[in-house]
């Protein structure tokens, strides 16, 4: 049974270590961005109080040229918790949120080679959107 | 995309027996509901009976039943019994050169994105998603 709701800066160090422990890149200032009052970041916790998982995203307008949507910039779920749920229903509540503030769309952005997190996203209903990403080497 | 004839009976097969699987069905009553060939079929189910997806099939009325794991197996892993990964196909001619190299690899990219497509949609998101709403 996990509780979800909003991040606060008491989390940050839980958050960032899980997502240290899993990306193997520590950004802890791109995590206290999450906290901006724009973004959506929320926090599902034990009932021990322990972080379960993270969720954060923010709604915006005319990105490429795109009415508002909601953007799902990360998910993270501790790995001893998987497959009980935990992410789908951080990916709701974020969802429930986006659509009280009147978006009737989610987007996000995936490595095409993680497989596993494809995955979780088509199991929430998401299909390929109407953008192809572009990339370049510019080094 | 085109997918060869078994691998589209394949993908038939294994949705239709994972949607209920305590049911069991014939290839003849699959092919029946598919309008596909009955032998054709037959010989798919084989394929995935020698992978443990389904067991089942003896004689000509035998039954086969879903036996494997509906969150598990996505898409990419019945497409891969039945057609060549990408990896693993023959070199063709004049791709050596530079503009058969340039060629293969939007080939290559096209084919990467296919297979995260195929790869990331297991059974259970498939069945689920073709339930009317």
């Amino acid at each position: 049974m996990t509780d979800i709701r909003p991040a606060q800066v008491s989390d940050l160090k839980a958050i960032s270590a899980l997502d240290a422990r899993e990306t193997g890149v520590a950004k802890p200032d791109y995590w206290r961005e999450m906290l901006a009052p724009e973004r959506h970041f929320l926090v599902a916790e034990t009932e021990s109080g322990a972080l379960a998982g993270f969720i954060a995203g923010e709604i915006r307008a005319w990105e490429f040229g795109q009415p508002a949507a909601g953007w799902v910039f990360a998910i993270q779920i501790d790995p001893t918790l998987r497959l009980k749920g935990v992410g789908s229903e951080l990916f709701e509540a974020l969802v429930a949120r986006f659509k009280a503030k009147g978006v009737t769309r989610v987007r996000t952005l995936v490595d095409r080679k993680d497989h596993l997190i494809l995955s979780f996203f088509r199991a929430q209903g998401m299909v390929a959107g109407p953008s192809l990403q572009l990339d370049k080497n510019l080094s | 995309m085109k997918l060869q004839t078994a691998t589209r009976l394949g993908l038939y097969a294994i949705l239709e027996l994972a949607r209920d699987p305590e049911r069991t069905l014939s290839s003849a009553e699959l092919a029946e509901r598919f309008g596909v060939s009955s032998h054709h079929l037959a010989k798919v189910l084989g394929t995935l009976s020698t992978a443990g997806l389904v067991r089942g099939g003896r004689g000509a009325a035998g039954g086969y039943r879903f036996t494997g794991n509906r969150r598990r197996i996505t898409l990419m892993d019945i497409v891969a019994l039945f057609e060549p990964a990408p990896g693993n196909r023959a070199k063709e001619p004049g791709e050596d050169t530079d503009i058969g190299g340039s060629l293969q690899r939007v080939l290559s990219e096209i084919d990467e994105i296919a297979e995260a497509t195929l790869a990331s949609i297991t059974l259970e998101t498939m069945l689920k998603s073709n339930k009317p709403s």
